[in-house]
């Protein structure tokens, strides 16, 4: 029910007690700029740790190092490097592995274009790489199956990459020449982690056509089925022993083969985030209690200060519920538009500290929930106006005589 | 229109407790106008309390217009007062960060008058007073006597049967105690019963009858003017002592 009336007798009160009005704003307006500034500085934090972390979470990277324990009469020092034909292996004995798949970089690789040069790094990649290593594109395609069976000379470029290559405008359908071979630029990557957005990414089998005489890979990577870190564990120590025996080092070397089993990372990092919420939940939790508790005091020395008008008021015929519904009302329009200033303050310091933020680094694009924000808002009107009811309530209750008495 | 008979009042604080009204009895008829006098402590405010349903009594019966006035919710107390009370007060009691106009208005707030006829009648009401130019004006831009007839237009506004001002005059120099009198009277010509609660028996003087309160009785023996003569002799000789 809108009662225009009482609206007005509110916005009168509202605006002829400006110092009141201001004071109770603030401590709303306070406290949920501060929850903002809270929120959005939580969740940078959270983007710039997950932004490090660019893989699927159910994969596992193996790479080739360099023996540090004699195994079957070989000696130290040996360089371990696997190679293509290992994949097969390794799907073929381990079920769990949903897909697999292998790169091989190119590093500081050459590249020309009209007058240009650029030195890039190079990833020789199969399809299934783009998937574990989260790459979108962002203009023309990814790399295709078709690339890889139909040999295409075809390269996706990253982001970042592109940035560093000179006058590359509209890169898409573009030839540039790698090594001297000239190939199609069919697509613009990005991805979250930069180190991949940083480089440029062709199919592994023309690569090896192209450039390598060996079936030589940096790395091995496959996806598993598994749901948890033990298991992939397990999955990892399998394909240890396959390759150990293969490439003849000891299982227990660490150093003559390394692993990265993202499942197990990613478990970390959800026990950090589990942690940074509970820490920003407590801070926000006694962030909006102390809005509630200034609110409050504002409203008992509100309604202190206004007994007098209540008695007048009430010797003219105002009933208590009249007399706690106008100041429970006052209340909640100051603490509803005091709280959206707050809100709207809050995310605009975010956004601007955002704009200005590199976009790496381990705190970027701060922002905040706006369902945890209105709920924070919410929160602090209902329980100022919970607050307000109680010395409301003493007020209306109060004898007009006595608020009336001259001292 | 008040029948009050044999009223009690005690206040109880703490362990103490004070009797203030012994057995009251006071009957006004409809369109008198009265004063009640009595010194601080006689029990005359809280009498006028009882009176305007702002105080409840102990034992005894009230009745105003008729009907009993007895233990009852604030919200229909606040419902007499609103229809068959006026007040006025000593130091005004007009709501600071309103303008003479809306103070008038808020009476008929309460009886949900929409805002415009409310002011319409407020803006008659204060032509009444003479004050119609300072409708818009704010309180504390008004003089002592501009404010108490805003008070009395405010109390007159919801057409209430009876005017209970309390000591009206209390803050008001003399020329000024004497204008607002008159209005209160011209009030009382218009047919409403006034009850003024006051201890200046000048201001009582004015008044059709006055009710003696002395220690939470009536005194009936009072007479007025037997104090008025002697008022006017002390201060007589007060004014020839300072003159020499």
């Amino acid at each position: 029910m809108f009662d225009i009336d009482k609206w007005q007798e509110i916005i009168s009160a509202i605006s002829k007690n400006k110092l009141r009005t201001c004071l109770t704003g603030f401590s709303v307006f306070w406290g949920i700029f501060m929850l903002m500034i809270l929120l959005g500085s939580g969740k940078g934090l959270q983007n710039g740790i997950l932004s490090q972390f660019g893989h699927v979470t159910n994969s596992v990277t193996l790479w080739g190092g360099e023996t540090t324990m004699e195994c079957d009469g070989l000696g130290i020092g040996r360089d371990i490097t696997f190679r293509r034909e290992d994949l097969e292996l390794l799907r073929h004995d381990i079920p769990q592995i949903s897909e697999i798949t292998a790169r091989r970089n190119l590093w500081g690789t050459s590249i020309t274009y009209g007058d240009e040069y650029a030195n890039l790094t190079i990833d020789c990649i199969g399809t299934h790489m783009q998937t574990i290593n989260q790459l979108k594109a962002i203009d023309g395609r990814l790399l295709n199956r078709l690339d890889e069976t139909e040999l295409r000379k075809v390269v996706i470029i990253g982001k970042r990459a592109l940035e560093r290559m000179n006058r590359f405008d509209n890169p898409v359908g573009r030839y540039i020449n790698i090594e001297g071979v000239p190939f199609l630029v069919v697509g613009v990557f990005d991805a979250q982690n930069d180190r991949f957005s940083n480089r440029l990414c062709m199919p592994l089998d023309v690569a090896q056509r192209v450039f390598m005489p060996d079936t030589k890979v940096h790395n091995i990577c496959f996806t598993v089925s598994t749901r948890t870190s033990e298991e992939s564990d397990r999955i990892v120590k399998k394909a240890t022993q396959i390759l150990a025996a293969k490439y003849h080092f000891r299982p227990e070397d660490t150093r003559a083969m390394g692993s990265n089993n993202s499942q197990a990372d990613y478990e970390q990092v959800q026990t950090t985030f589990a942690g940074l919420t509970m820490f920003i939940a407590i801070i926000g939790i006694f962030t909006v209690i102390a809005g509630i508790v200034g609110v409050s005091n504002i409203m008992i020395i509100v309604v202190k200060e206004r007994t007098k008008e209540i008695g007048i008021r009430k010797a003219l015929g105002a009933t208590p519920a009249s007399i706690v519904g106008l100041i429970i009302q006052e209340s909640v329009v100051i603490t509803s538009v005091a709280g959206y200033m707050g809100l709207l303050a809050g995310v605009a310091i975010i956004e601007a500290v955002g704009g200005a933020l590199p976009a790496d680094g381990f705190f970027r694009s701060p922002s905040v929930d706006f369902g945890t924000a209105v709920t924070a808002a919410v929160l602090i009107v209902v329980a100022g106006a919970l607050a307000g009811y109680v010395p409301a309530k003493r007020a209306a209750s109060v004898r007009p005589i006595e608020a009336l008495r001259d001292e | 229109m008040i029948k009050v008979e044999n009223i009690h009042k005690t206040y109880h604080m703490g362990s103490n407790s004070l009797h203030v009204l012994k057995g009251v009895d006071v009957d006004i008829k409809e369109g008198e106008m009265v004063s009640i006098m009595g010194s601080s402590g006689s029990g005359k405010s809280t009498l006028l309390n009882i009176l305007g349903i702002l105080d409840t009594y102990d034992s005894g019966s009230y009745h105003l217009d008729g009907m009993p006035i007895g233990p009852m919710s604030e919200a229909k107390a606040a419902r007499y007062r609103n229809k068959y009370i006026g007040f006025v007060f000593q130091s005004f009691n007009l709501i600071t960060f309103k303008n003479a106009l809306e103070n008038v208005a808020l009476p008929l707030y309460y009886q949900n008058v929409s805002r415009r006829k409310r002011n319409r009648i407020a803006m008659e009401y204060l032509d009444r007073m003479g004050l119609a130019d300072h409708a818009m004006h704010m309180p504390n831009e008004m003089s002592g006597g501009q404010k108490q007839r805003i008070a009395i237009a405010r109390a007159l506004i919801a057409d209430p049967r009876i005017i209970l001002a309390d000591e009206p005059t209390g803050a008001l120099d003399t020329k000024t105690s004497y204008e607002v009198m008159e209005i209160l009277r011209d009030v009382n010509r218009s047919g409403k019963t006034v009850i003024i609660v006051t201890h200046e028996p000048d201001i009582a003087a004015r008044t059709g009858r006055v009710i003696r309160v002395r220690d939470g009785q009536i005194d009936h023996n009072y007479d007025i003017h037997a104090e008025m003569a002697a008022m006017v002799g002390a201060e007589d000789g007060q004014q020839t002592h300072t003159l020499g």
